[in-house]
């Protein structure tokens, strides 16, 4: 009796959006008296830090610098229509909704300040630190406060603006399945270690080396955050969960986290991510979304690192000591495959 | 650890920004982790009541009778509500988008049709005297054959789980019950092909196991208005779904979402906020409906199962030259979001690679278990773990080293793909060369310098011949159909086959857009071509 360790690999690609987009966002943007700016949604955060990335990118597309922009979520009395937190879509679509926005906003910033200067728009830059001065000529300068105080109190403008985001809707040839199903496609590749215990069929997890192309990290630590969760909801999609554990027979369901079983601080292992960019046409900045597709290559590495452990196909999910076990026992033991 | 290979694909980025790409520490931190942010369920409003709903303990029972004289007189019981007590009790989650049929009630009233189908609600003082009153009211069901087995479904004579598609398939452009990806000619792929290899992959479904369960809070509010604390991951789909189901105009709601407790896709489909409006309607008081873990765990919807059948012809040299796919989702009971995946499932294969004949049915089928929903790559996860497992055996078979399999096969700038659009923006070699570097997994040099930017498109780049199925208009057969749908067009001069079935006794009024959901134009195919 021994454990065995094994190493798989998985490729996989993931479209961003609603399938066949007609999915739209929007979003408001507007500022305060005092240069502070609110970004209106009816967008749901999730917890995966759309809130953080739309106020990146609203900062960036205005000039100024983060702290000088809130994100207001949730609201269906004060956010525009928002289609939902689903489908990877927040970070492209409401993404997008917000930079039209703030292009609009920053639009009527720099007008505002235009007059105060006395120069054409055209000749004034932000220096993303709450100032905007004359290109070349840093000294003729007023803060985004003063903008927004003659804007609002001299000038009588609004400093706002407005941003929809929408992919047009794909037909569907119902023959062929010829369609425009997504505008870009985030990539990863993952390579999963296991050890395989041949007298009780566990799988541990080893290590972890993964790379993700995402079109633009708007934030790496928030990426990290998805990336290393992703990773582990898929683990425990392919070793631990299932609400049916006899299905297509629905009896013996589980009810709680004590028959639910997942992965706990003592199953984990290391992970080492790496992370490429190659910049969607269509994206805020680039960005695709990580959010989905990182829980998908774990399943297969891990299901081929166990066949290069122990010599056994498991196709069914989730792979279970059970099912392992009984997959040993049926070849006659343990077969290990050429190491990799 | 996290690194960013910058010097890959730089030439195609501006990095230049000040905002974007900094590791800016998120907005709600701070109230993350004084654990001050606010949840649905923080909401204690003056004089909330409580809705439970009784679930039925069959997955598949004719109900005869409902009594529920005695828990009406239990302790605290403000109101009982039924199915007839629910303006439009009946619906489906993408009538929004206009696709589908409504097929699923928000309190059964004739039959029920999975194990844990909400029957009757009770809104009471306490969730206690809820749950106390629920235990006093008597059902009388007799109960039916029920289908667990997909593909048992869709055997003659196989029990109908939901009578708007008796075929127990979801029916895609009024004729299919599957949807169709065709490319190229996998029987030539196969016949020429030196290894043919057929398997099955099963995927059992999963719970999104959010620490929030999914749940909601009504008020009456000042004006006739209804304001809604809620756990949704799609606020207006939630607003849109309540005014339908609810009949009133969506500015009727004001909800408010805000922090969520984890989704992953299981907190789309809208499941307590149409009882509790409907509860603070009834009572005018503000109405709390909130999952247990049991409740959120077995009744609420799974990630549903996927039975995927995989045939690969690869040549010698490693190169996958066909791929025929047949894959059932396992919809439970009722539509909610599977069909939509089903058509995301086939524009999805045959994966990241270029392979010139490809054949896709994807199936749809209901069942009579928890409806599924959507979860985190809907639609994709567990066709990525039968197509990449199939990859691994394919390598095996060939004799050939498995990331330098997927490199020769992946696909490049230019690529047709079999949905029959050109492929850009790929970077799938890319990513393997970096996982392959990162894990120390050694690559021949031809394989590290190959590219997704070089060796693309050309003949990689045609829409080979595709042979047509035979004619759809056979296979259009007796399905109900609600307004929404318009029965399909018999091609000039032909008869159709079978005549022209009356359409269903409506269980409610005719719909009409009145409660304010916004309609989209018809998603798919032929009714819009």
């Amino acid at each position: 009796m021994a454990r065995h360790r094994g190493r798989g690999i998985a490729s996989i690609n993931y479209p961003i959006g609603m399938n066949l987009g007609g999915d739209p966002s929007q979003a408001l943007v507007h500022s305060n008296p005092s240069g502070k700016f609110t970004v209106s949604l009816s967008s749901i955060d999730l917890g995966q830090g759309m809130k953080s990335v739309t106020r990146q990118i609203c900062a960036e597309t205005l000039g100024v610098p983060v702290e000088d922009v809130y994100v207001d979520t949730a609201d269906s009395d004060t956010g525009p229509h928002c289609m939902g937190s689903f489908a990877s879509r927040g970070t492209h679509r409401v993404g997008n909704a917000v930079m039209a926005a703030a292009k609009e906003a920053r639009g009527v910033m720099m007008e505002a300040a235009a007059e105060e200067l006395e120069v054409n728009a055209a000749d004034l830059e932000t220096d993303g630190r709450g100032n905007i001065h004359v290109k070349g000529a840093p000294h003729r300068s007023i803060s985004t406060k003063d903008v927004a105080i003659a804007a609002q109190f001299k000038q009588g403008k609004t400093i706002s603006g407005r941003g929809i985001f929408l992919v047009p809707l794909s037909a569907v040839d119902p023959e062929t399945g010829e369609m425009s199903p997504a505008t870009c496609y985030a990539h990863a590749c993952m390579v999963a270690e296991v050890e395989v215990d041949d007298e009780t069929g566990e799988v541990a997890m080893v290590r972890m080396d993964s790379a993700y192309e995402l079109g633009r990290a708007l934030n790496p630590r928030l990426v990290e955050q998805q990336l290393v969760g992703g990773a582990w909801m898929g683990v425990s999609h392919a070793l631990f969960e299932t609400t049916e554990p006899y299905y297509p027979d629905p009896r013996h369901g589980p009810r709680d986290f004590v028959e639910y079983l997942m992965p706990g601080p003592g199953d984990v292992c290391p992970h080492d991510i790496a992370v490429l960019e190659r910049p969607a046409a269509d994206g805020p900045f680039g960005a695709k979304g990580p959010g989905e597709m990182c829980a998908n290559p774990i399943l297969p590495a891990v299901a081929n690192a166990i066949f290069n452990a122990v010599g056994v196909r498991i196709d069914d999910l989730p792979i279970t000591p059970e099912k392992v076990l009984r997959a040993i026992r049926a070849q006659g033991g343990a077969r290990a495959q050429a190491r990799r | 650890m996290l690194e960013l290979r910058k010097d890959i694909f730089a030439d195609e980025r501006d990095d230049n920004l000040k905002e974007i790409g900094k590791g800016t520490q998120r907005q709600d931190m701070l109230g993350h982790v004084t654990g001050s942010s606010t949840y649905f369920n923080d909401h204690k409003l003056q004089g909330m009541l409580h809705l439970q709903v009784l679930r039925s303990p069959h997955s598949h029972a004719r109900i005869r009778r409902i009594d529920t004289t005695e828990a009406e007189r239990s302790p605290g019981v403000r109101r009982i509500i039924r199915g007839v007590d629910v303006p439009r009790n009946l619906n489906t989650l993408l009538s929004l988008i206009n696709f589908g049929k409504d097929d699923e009630p928000t309190l059964a009233v004739d039959k029920v049709r999975y194990k844990g189908e909400p029957v009757i609600a009770v809104v009471a003082d306490s969730p206690r005297e809820a749950f106390e009153a629920l235990a006093k009211v008597r059902v009388d069901y007799e109960p039916l054959p029920a289908v667990f087995d997909v593909e048992e479904a869709l055997k003659p004579g196989a029990p109908v789980v939901n009578e708007t598609y008796p075929k127990n398939t979801f029916t895609y452009y009024d004729v299919y019950d599957h949807q169709k990806l065709r490319f190229g000619d996998v029987e030539r792929g196969f016949s020429s092909a030196d290894h043919v290899l057929e398997q099955r992959y099963q995927m059992s479904p999963i719970e999104h196991a959010p620490t929030e369960t999914n749940g909601s809070i009504a008020a009456p509010d000042t004006n006739g208005r209804y304001v809604v604390y809620t756990s949704t991951q799609a606020l207006f789909f939630s607003v849109d779904t309540c005014a339908k189901i609810l009949d009133v105009p969506s500015n009727t709601f004001h909800f408010i979402g805000g922090t969520v407790g984890g989704g992953f896709g299981g907190k789309v489909d809208t499941l307590t906020e149409p009882l509790a409006i409907l509860g603070a309607m009834l009572t005018g008081r503000p109405v709390r409906y909130i999952f247990g873990r049991e409740e959120e765990m077995q009744f609420g919807p799974p990630r549903g199962a996927e039975r995927i059948y995989i045939k690969d012809g690869v040549m010698r040299d490693g190169r996958v030259v066909a791929r025929k796919v047949r894959a059932y989702f396992d919809s439970g009971a009722y539509t909610r979001l599977s069909s939509y995946a089903a058509v995301k499932c086939a524009a999805h294969l045959p994966g990241p690679y270029t392979i010139p004949n490809v054949y896709g049915d994807i199936y749809c089928v209901f069942t009579n278990r928890t409806p599924a929903t959507a979860m985190r790559g809907f639609g994709v996860t567990a066709m990525d773990f039968a197509i990449e497992c199939q990859m691994d055996k394919l390598a095996h078979l060939v004799g050939m080293d498995p990331m330098e399999f997927r490199i020769l096969n992946a696909y490049r700038d230019g690529d047709m793909k079999a949905h029959r659009r050109e492929a850009k923006n790929t970077a799938l070699i890319e990513c393997v060369q970096v996982a392959a570097e990162k894990a120390k997994w050694p690559l021949r040099e031809e394989f590290k310098r190959m590219s997704s930017l070089k060796d693309g498109g050309g003949a990689r780049a045609a829409i080979p011949l595709t042979a047509r199925d035979q004619p759809a208009s056979a296979r259009s057969t007796a399905q109900q159909r609600t307004t929404y749908d318009r029965a399909p067009q018999p091609a000039a001069g032909a008869q159709p086959p079978h005549p022209t079935p009356p359409p269903p006794a409506s269980p409610q009024p005719a719909p009409q857009p009145a409660h304010g959901a916004i309609r989209f134009s018809s998603v798919f195919g032929s009714r819009r071509r």
